[in-house]
């Protein structure tokens, strides 16, 4: 007997006391938590993004189109950014005022390459209020996992209020499980000495997002 | 057929292992000043959330409605995965998955794999396999990676070094790291960051050499064969990410039905263990990408794992502790726990959450197995923070029962009678006496009057076999007038309580 058959005859017997007309899975699980915590104003969840952001000790600034890649190249030279890892499909205006070296994010680019790049600019699939957390889905602008993990600065942005949801459930919504997914919530962090939270471990140390008002929502606010 | 393995060899009984420990005044220390720091701050992290019962509710009825229908899930999981490019693989117990782990390492030809903090893989003692295979197993995680720099054992499920502080913890980088790689920095001091950054330099070689990961997961969602990992460090993603290989080592129970399940444990479950509104990092991948994507491993296996976990299943009243999410919060509110530390519940999963599953896992033949049913006072906080509402002192008292009565259980699939372990024929017989006693008012009123009469000869302990009992207890004392007289003489045989003394304005009366 395979251990496949093994396991699910074991399994079998062990649930001999389930009838066969078991409630079914749409019944036996009820929703009734909330959906959102907060409000559906645009506005506010901007802010409450901006704020759960920083919280978690990300860098979060506000810009429109035109004011964009003066902020990203302020940001970059802030870092002493030299390289810059740059996803397919990232409009190539956001870099167009950095003085760092531009680094396609190539297939067979090996990690020991990516981890002598300074930084890297990305766009996000869908942010989460709530909770402060970026979701990257490897669509355009946004490439393989690995370079928003190796380079120690990622700049991410977002486009607001297009991309931001309130919450948790409307994220998952929106997103596509069949594609790789990773969820950032500020800069790697650690709390395993003594249950006390450190950031910086082996993610990028230095989070900045730029929320980037895309025109269909309020005018930008000034920057926090 | 070989002993369900929970990675560690056999350990002494709870009781004499807790002894050593309390003992301990930096352990004590240690565990204090952790649990302490994470429950106010847990507390604050789900008083956000106005719905948490109701989340709270959903995840246990997500699980339990799984856990009733796992064969028809594990044939969809095995289904999806494999259609999104992955192989799945199906291991009876620990013997099992290390051999199938130590196969596919091997046929990539590596002798060593970095792996993401896990506690399936802990579980089945899969480095120690690994090593007997000659392949080295480096463990990433801060934590892990300080249990296994330090030749020690975890004490926690979240945090496995919580029993060392910050000064233990350089002590140790400082005279070991060297051994295994990049030496600790010159001058390293105890600030926690500058630990986390030695770790940083330390770990960065072996993640971008590394050919093969090896993984557990948080999540596997059945409607779309999705893995979920959470984490904080970043030490999952560099693993799950960067190898050509990965091989994730999932217990049967980590599954949920739908992808929108996830909206309930990714909210649950970082603010119950590390009291964040989400963890830094979360990935989830589906089986492989195609050669133009080429993001993340080239190849991927789960391994389907058991090793009790059926067992556990046939038991109706000890199956809920398959809903367990390894938050770790029953473990940060246990006065038990907090005292005795993580290492004398002699296996990998310590605490409340501990003391149901090992016995269940491996059986209660064990002298430790069969003394964890009893390392609680029940006082019942870790059901209160329990965010899949795991009734443990309900299964506390149902596994006692077994260890004391004996009866059925299963074991590695098969119905087995157990006989009531030894060493609680004492505790049978009082209970005997008790309800020959209790169904015998006059016998109970002649004995409760002789005690009250003698009650000034009462040992302070028992003598012989109860001496065990009255080790760790006081006696309860004997009142001079069993409550019965009491009631007659004040009110008389049936009379009622209106207008009468209670008993605290009834002088005079020692109540010792």
């Amino acid at each position: 007997m395979s251990s496949r058959d093994r396991i699910l005859g074991r399994v079998r017997r062990a649930l001999a006391d389930v009838p066969r007309d078991d409630t079914p899975y749409e019944q036996a699980v009820p929703r009734t938590y909330l959906r959102r915590h907060g409000d559906t104003d645009a506005g506010r969840t901007v802010a409450l993004l901006a704020a759960r952001l920083a919280d978690y000790r990300a860098d979060v600034h506000r810009t429109d189109p035109a004011g964009l890649p003066e902020l990203v190249a302020r940001l970059l030279a802030a870092r002493g950014a030299d390289s810059v890892v740059v996803p397919a499909g990232l409009d190539p205006g956001w870099l167009a005022a950095a003085a760092a070296t531009a680094v396609p994010d190539r297939p067979e680019s090996t990690p020991r390459e990516l981890d002598r790049i300074d930084s890297v600019v990305t766009g996000c699939a869908v942010a989460v209020a709530e909770t402060g957390t970026l979701v990257l889905d490897g669509g355009p602008g946004q490439g393989r996992r690995r370079i928003t993990l190796v380079p120690d600065h990622h700049v991410c942005v977002v486009r607001v209020p297009a991309q931001v949801v309130s919450s948790v459930p409307e994220a998952l919504e929106r997103l596509d499980p069949a594609r790789p997914l990773t969820w950032i919530s500020g800069p790697s962090a650690t709390s395993d000495i003594e249950l006390d939270r450190v950031e910086g471990v082996h993610g990028p140390r230095a989070l900045d997002v730029v929320l980037l008002a895309d025109g269909d929502g309020p005018p930008p606010e000034p920057a926090a | 057929m070989s002993e369900t393995f929970l990675g560690m060899p056999s350990f002494p009984a709870f009781p004499v292992a807790a002894r050593a420990a309390v003992q301990d005044g930096t352990l004590r220390g240690n565990l204090r000043h952790a649990t302490h720091t994470i429950r106010a701050k847990r507390a604050k992290a789900v008083a956000e959330l106005p719905d948490w019962a109701e989340l709270r509710e959903a995840g246990r009825r997500i699980k339990d409605h799984t856990l009733r229908h796992l064969d028809r899930y594990l044939v969809q999981v095995e289904e999806a995965v494999t259609a999104a490019g992955g192989t799945v693989h199906w291991a009876a117990d620990a013997t099992e998955a290390n051999r199938i782990v130590a196969g596919l390492v091997r046929a990539t030809g590596e002798s060593e794999v970095v792996k993401v903090k896990s506690m399936a893989t802990q579980e089945i003692g899969l480095n120690e396999a690994l090593e007997a295979e000659g392949i080295r197993a480096y463990e990433t995680d801060l934590a892990e990676l300080i249990v296994q720099l330090g030749r020690d054992r975890p004490s926690h499920i979240l945090v496995p070094a919580i029993h060392r502080n910050r000064g233990e913890i350089r002590d140790v980088f400082r005279s070991e790291m060297g051994r295994w790689g990049r030496a600790a920095p010159d001058g390293l001091t105890d600030e926690p960051a500058d630990l986390a950054e030695a770790a940083r330099l330390h770990l960065r070689e072996k993640f971008l050499r590394a050919r093969v990961g090896v993984s557990g997961a948080n999540f596997v969602v059945a409607e779309t064969g999705t893995l979920v990992v959470v984490e904080s460090e970043g030490n999952g993603r560099m693993c799950l990410t960067l190898p050509e290989t990965l091989i994730s080592v999932v217990g049967i129970e980590k599954i949920v039905p739908t992808w929108r399940d996830l909206e309930v444990f990714l909210q649950t479950l970082p603010r119950s263990s590390t009291a964040e509104r989400m963890n830094p990092y979360t990935s989830m991948w589906t089986g492989t990408t195609d050669a133009e994507t080429a993001d993340g491993p080239r190849e991927f296996h789960l391994v389907l794992l058991d090793n009790g976990r059926t067992d556990t299943l046939a038991d109706e009243v000890g199956r809920q502790a398959l809903r367990c999410i390894r938050c770790s919060a029953c473990l940060n509110v246990c006065p038990v726990y907090e005292r005795a530390g993580g290492h004398a519940y002699g296996s990998v999963y310590p605490g409340p959450i501990g003391a149901i599953l090992s016995p269940q896992l491996r059986g209660t033949a064990s002298a430790v197995d069969a003394s964890l049913p009893y390392a609680s006072s029940l006082c019942g906080a870790c059901y209160e923070v329990c965010p899949v509402a795991i009734d443990i002192p309900e299964v506390l008292v149902h596994l006692r029962e077994r260890v004391a009565e004996g009866g059925r259980a299963t074991r590695e699939g098969s119905t087995v009678v157990l006989r009531p372990a030894r060493g609680h024929a004492v505790e049978r017989a009082a209970m005997r006496a008790a309800r020959w006693a209790l169904t015998r008012p006059a016998a109970l009123r002649t004995g409760q009057r002789i005690a009250g009469r003698a009650r000034r000869l009462q040992p302070r302990s028992l003598p012989g076999p109860g001496r065990a009992w009255s080790a760790s207890r006081d006696l309860p004392a004997v009142p001079a007038e069993p409550f019965r007289d009491w009631w007659r003489r004040i009110y008389g045989a049936g009379g009622t309580a209106a207008a009468r003394p209670g008993p605290g304005g009834d002088t005079g009366k020692d109540t010792r």
